[in-house]
């Protein structure tokens, strides 16, 4: 990358509980340093609408939704390097745990049978309708870096970020979990 | 008894005669990648990890059931045999539910370990999510199938060691299952001793104690040397 300009960043929350960001926040008073160094330009942590060219995306979570599969066909059209975020977007992880049950046995769990109130199941474009499977994000679009983990450790989303962004060595691949 | 002298990884080694091309390497340092053995128990050859090449054979061999012969010359750790390794983790991990972030198992697993060992970041086969359940009905242990690699460790340890042969594996290829006695629940069986042994040799979280939470499950094999050592050798030694 043109080490005159900051690297455009964007991270991006697909299905996943968000514990991925949470680290991505532990890297404490190395995100001052990362500041100097990246401009973040789409993410739950900035308010942009429409999602930009961007150098490097860091995405969680698996594709569980058809917004998900939408959006993330999107981000890699406007990725240089994508890169699949955390345990839900490298193997699907417990987004993917309703895989064992049908569909339509997931949602009546949760919108029947565990419901005090029954308004029925929502459809009609209100909420983003759940596919059939839960995939991870290589199964949909080609991914150039894996930072497994749950979440992944703030210092392995710092050593990648300094490796994308000034060309540093890569760590020792991460353990899932 | 004559010592059987042969190359591995380009050093020269010794074995006894009889002994396995991974025992001749692990006793010099060399540690061929493995999950289905365990030192004291009989090997299976299940796990495929410890491949090697052999000079002179096409096909590659698993170095735990391949006795050192002299002069032979082994690689245990080429390019294709990484490649090969990782693709057998990878299938281990598409083929059940290990889904590690909430497994009993979490920080203290082979499997897991492995993975992140030999480089293992993403898996490229298509995960199977088979619907399979979970064994309860001990007082003190717990089975999850969706854990089990079938290893068939635990198998071997109550056969081997405990002599109880409580554990089998029932049915075939990917319907494979890990079954108590005749295939009722773990609970009823009338031949398990709860000693424990085939907890504490599962590499994964498949066997647990119960009362165990995510990441609580920790594994000790030390007893099983003590336990053969004792056996073999009359002596009651740590």
């Amino acid at each position: 990358m043109d080490p005159l300009k900051k690297a455009r960043i964007a991270t991006v929350w697909l299905g996943g509980c968000s514990g991925c960001h949470m680290s991505f926040l532990d890297m404490d008073e190395r995100l001052l340093e990362l500041a100097g160094l990246i401009e973040l330009c789409y993410s739950p942590l900035v308010d942009t609408k429409e999602f930009p060219e961007v150098d490097v995306t860091l995405v969680e979570g698996a594709v569980a939704a058809d917004e998900h599969l939408e959006m993330i066909h999107r981000i890699r059209a406007r990725t240089k390097v994508l890169v699949s975020f955390g345990d839900c977007a490298v193997t699907g992880n417990l987004t993917a745990m309703r895989n064992v049950f049908p569909l339509e046995d997931v949602v009546n769990r949760a919108y029947r049978q565990n419901s005090d109130i029954v308004n029925g199941i929502p459809g009609g474009g209100i909420l983003p309708m759940l596919l059939e499977r839960v995939r991870p994000l290589h199964q949909v679009v080609p991914i150039d870096h894996f930072l497994p983990g749950c979440p992944p450790p703030a210092e392995a989303i710092y050593t990648l970020l300094r490796h994308l962004i000034l060309g540093e060595p890569l760590p020792p691949v991460g353990k899932f979990g | 008894m004559r010592v059987r002298t042969l190359e591995i990884d380009g050093r020269m080694v010794t074995g006894a005669p009889g002994e396995s091309i991974f025992n001749a390497a692990w006793n010099n340092g060399i540690q061929i990648p493995r999950l289905c053995h365990v030192g004291s128990l009989s090997d299976v050859g299940a796990c495929r990890l410890c491949l090697v090449e052999v000079d002179g054979l096409d096909k590659l061999q698993p170095s735990c059931l391949t006795p050192v012969r002299e002069g032979m010359k082994v690689r245990t750790d080429t390019e294709a045999l990484r490649r090969h390794r990782k693709l057998i983790i990878e299938l281990l991990m598409a083929e059940r539910n290990h889904v590690c972030a909430v497994c009993v198992a979490n920080g203290a697993c082979e499997l897991q370990d492995l993975a992140a060992a030999l480089g293992v970041d993403h898996v490229r086969v298509e995960y199977q999510h088979p619907k399979l359940e979970a064994d309860l009905s001990h007082a003190r242990f717990g089975l999850d199938h969706n854990r089990c690699i079938l290893c068939t460790r635990c198998v071997r340890v109550c056969d081997e060691v405990e002599g109880a042969h409580t554990w089998d594996i029932a049915f075939r290829g990917g319907e494979s299952l890990l079954v108590a006695d005749m295939g009722g629940p773990w609970g009823e069986s009338e031949t398990c001793t709860s000693c424990g042994k085939c907890v504490q040799v599962c590499p994964t979280g498949a066997l647990f104690s119960k009362g165990a939470s995510v990441g609580e499950m920790r594994k000790d094999r030390s007893f099983l040397r003590y336990i053969v050592t004792a056996r073999e050798k009359r002596q009651w030694i740590r």
